[in-house]
């Protein structure tokens, strides 16, 4: 399956590095690439085919930033374009100027509404809000029962009414219930219903005109396909949506469905589920969303970061060193200071596209303190030591233990490392298999 | 509204698919009129239809290669003949989902189908419905209230329970699943029951530790019953996209899914997601769910389901 997009972009461009403008050829290339990404991120295929015809026209000719390749400069200006299609910034909750500010969840079965209907009052009631809970989903076995536990839960007042009432009433007499409550936002769980049964969304329809919500928003699995511009599109025609909460965000959908709808109803995404857990609603945030769809990680910051870090002249210095197999342990230290001027490590990697997947990835911490542990075992050595470690016997080794803070051991074991590194620099002649070898093992940390 | 109401709305399995076959065949047919010659423009438009069938890229390029050289084959360089067109399609479709595959039953003893799935896919809907089946066919049938983590799931698999006419094995919520299991073996054993249905909780294939639950419930109903469970059913959303693939992949590495419910087909969505998961995973769609109504879960004959999308074909 489409994993890395990222990879496979760098793929298609290795050929064309050092070019001054894109091409056509250069972004055709490139998009044919990004086009697949967003299929398969289950982006609706008009909104992708439309996409990509903005896309294109905007890159062609545009300048490559001198730090950049050409690919990650295709992918900077599809995210960014990705991002504003998305909304540019987060939205909020239009609050009604009289209260109580009455909202109502509407969606397809099973994409969460009731859940998120919890979750959005334990928000509100976070914020020093009293939110109250209308349980209008009259029909689905226990779905009552579920708001009333959910409620109890979280000590938000529940009204409802008995299975099979007409859910209009009970949504009419919720509100009134909220009024005389004092509560200031009112919360209505609908019943999910398919977009295609006119006789069901007549019935939300005639809920609305009898409470007048300030918001209704179309609850979306993160996990739809293609249709959900169907349903985005079907719902906003009867409804007027005010926007969409996104859900089941935490498992590994890449969300396309978030285009999608924002293409095709042009509202906001107001929050994501993104657990489980009663506090498990966030935000929206396009520009992660973007990065997401994309299958990308937040790789667009750590291109930022990159940039900003890295310092050229080094970066070639370090090249023709490497082609001698010279890398001393100085040259190591450089690597570990240039990369912590990118900030701290766990964070970068996170930003990975598919880090989180990665078994073990929560024992970064460890990792960073050993990188520490590396840089005050070479920081104690003495200039010369680290142009020749070949000079470092026992009893410097303790010295430099000491010094570091660390067990004689370390000091083997960093020494020893490094010399595996130099041995294969020195067997391939610098070239390029030794010099990616390494990198892979992690033992040159970074490297362009 | 009540469960009448909606019959009318959704009356028969074929009607329901009426609109995805006058979608397909209506563009297949515009296409035809539009262009006169199998070109890479053609197929194009024939990827379009597909991909937002969500077959997925892979299955998509699979069945049009397959279909080029079927054409080639029947030496129709001209696609003039619509016929030639959507029989190429309809063989490549079938031939991706192969041949159908009843529910397995034991030999012996009661019959054990673990429903498993994420979040909202209809899990709890399918058990009564499939309860409601076996049921009908005389059966006696228990269901295990594996759920103990949705609120309120519980109470909604009993309400399902009384409409099916099964017994149901419950503990608090909050308790452990494979415990509920165990009691309903044991409940299942003890009165002689022909199945027990487990209602497992909803899961994002993502999350390590439930899944982890999942394996625990299932080796414990393998101690308490030989050969169990028979049946382990993935409940999949015919809305959903591309993801189907990793949940169909990671639910069969943790419990080895033996076959595939595809629900909520009486909306727009086409499921082709199916075709996506057969050609790749190779696990077979059992049943379907065409509604809300108890009677609403069907047989999956891959055949039946591509002859009702080019119905007109054989006519």
């Amino acid at each position: 399956m489409f994993e890395n997009l990222t990879q496979r972009l760098q793929e298609t461009f290795r050929k064309l590095r050092g070019k001054g403008k894109l091409s056509e050829a250069d972004v055709e290339e490139a998009l044919r690439e990004i086009r697949i990404a967003l299929l398969e991120a289950d982006v609706n295929f008009k909104v992708v085919r439309d996409f990509i015809s903005n896309v294109k026209m905007r890159a062609v000719g545009s300048e490559v930033s001198a730090s950049l390749t050409p690919g990650q400069q295709v992918i900077k200006i599809v995210n960014s374009e990705l991002t504003e299609l998305m909304g540019g910034r987060e939205s909020k909750i239009r609050y009604a100027p009289k209260p109580p500010t009455v909202i109502m969840l509407v969606g397809l079965q099973g994409s969460g509404k009731t859940t998120t209907a919890a979750k959005l009052a334990y928000l509100f009631k976070k914020q020093g809000r009293k939110p109250l809970l209308v349980a209008a989903d009259t029909w689905r076995p226990a779905a009552i029962k579920q708001l009333l536990v959910l409620g109890e839960k979280i000590g938000v007042e529940v009204f409802s009414a008995e299975e099979g009432e007409d859910p209009v009433e009970v949504a009419s007499k919720g509100v009134d219930r909220g009024k005389f409550l004092g509560c200031d936002t009112v919360i209505v769980d609908t019943r999910g219903r398919l977009h295609v049964d006119d006789d069901l969304m007549a019935e939300l329809g005639s809920m609305q005109k009898v409470i007048m919500p300030q918001e209704v928003l179309l609850v979306v699995d993160a996990m739809t396909g293609q249709d959900a511009v169907n349903v985005a599109s079907s719902f906003d025609e009867r409804l007027e949506l005010s926007g969409v909460i996104l859900t089941k965000l935490d498992g590994d959908a890449r969300g396309g469905a978030a285009l999608s709808t924002r293409a095709v109803t042009g509202k906001p995404i107001k929050f994501v589920g993104v657990g489980e857990k009663i506090d498990a609603l966030e935000p929206f945030h396009p520009d992660r969303m973007a990065s997401r769809i994309l299958g990308m990680g937040d790789i667009l910051s750590l291109i930022e970061k990159a940039e900003a870090a890295y310092d050229k002249d080094k970066a070639v210095e370090l090249r023709e060193k490497l082609k001698t197999a010279e890398f001393t342990l100085e040259d190591f230290q450089d690597q570990l200071e240039q990369m912590q001027k990118m900030g701290p490590l766990d964070e970068i990697l996170r930003m990975i596209p598919g880090m989180s997947r990665i078994k073990g990835a929560a024992d970064l911490q460890v990792d960073e303190h050993h990188l520490r542990q590396i840089e005050a075992i070479i920081n104690s050595m003495t200039p010369e030591e680290r142009r020749n470690p070949e000079i470092i016997d026992g009893s410097r080794r303790r010295r430099i233990a000491r010094g570091s803070g660390v067990r004689v051991q370390d000091v083997n074991a960093l020494l020893r490392q490094f010399n595996q590194v130099k041995g294969l620099l020195k067997q391939f002649g610098g070239g390029g298999k030794a010099k990616r070898r390494a990198m892979r093992k992690g033992i040159i940390p970074f490297l362009q | 509204m009540n469960a009448a109401n909606r019959k009318g709305f959704l009356a028969g399995f074929s009607e329901r698919l009426v609109r995805t076959r006058q979608s397909i065949v209506g563009q297949v047919q515009s296409l035809i009129r539009r262009r006169p010659v199998v070109d890479s423009e053609f197929l194009e438009e024939l990827e379009a239809i597909l991909i937002q069938a969500d077959v997925g890229i892979n299955t998509t390029e699979r069945l049009l290669s397959g279909i080029s050289e079927r054409l080639k084959e029947s030496r129709q360089r001209e696609a003039s003949d619509e016929e030639v067109v959507l029989r190429a399609l309809k063989d490549e479709i079938v031939a991706v989902l192969g041949p159908p595959e009843p529910l397995r039953k034991a030999e012996e003893g009661p019959t054990v189908i673990m429903v498993v799935g994420v979040n909202g896919t209809g899990k709890t809907t399918t058990v009564g419905k499939l309860g409601h089946r076996f049921r009908a066919q005389g059966a006696d049938v228990i269901f295990g209230a594996t759920d103990t983590f949705r609120a309120a799931a519980i109470e909604q698999l009993e309400i399902w329970g009384e409409r099916a006419g099964a017994r149901v094995i419950r503990h608090e919520e909050g308790h452990d699943p494979a415990a509920v299991a165990y009691d309903t073996c044991q409940a299942a054993k003890a009165r002689g029951a022909d199945y027990v249905i487990l209602d497992t909780a909803g899961r994002l294939h993502t999350h390590v530790n439930l899944m982890r639950e999942l394996e625990k419930t299932k080796r414990v109903v393998g101690r308490e019953i030989p050969g169990a469970p028979h049946e382990i059913l993935l409940v999949l959303d015919a809305t959903a996209g591309q993801n189907g693939l990793s949940q169909a992949k990671t639910f069969r590495e943790a419990v080895d899914v033996t076959g595939i419910v595809l629900t909520k087909l009486d909306g727009t969505a086409k499921g082709g997601i199916v075709l996506a998961i057969r050609d790749s995973l190779e696990i077979p769609v059992k049943l379907i769910g065409i509604g809300e109504g108890i009677d609403d879960l069907r047989d999956f004959d891959p055949i039946e389901f591509a002859d009702a999308i080019f119905y007109d074909l054989d006519a």
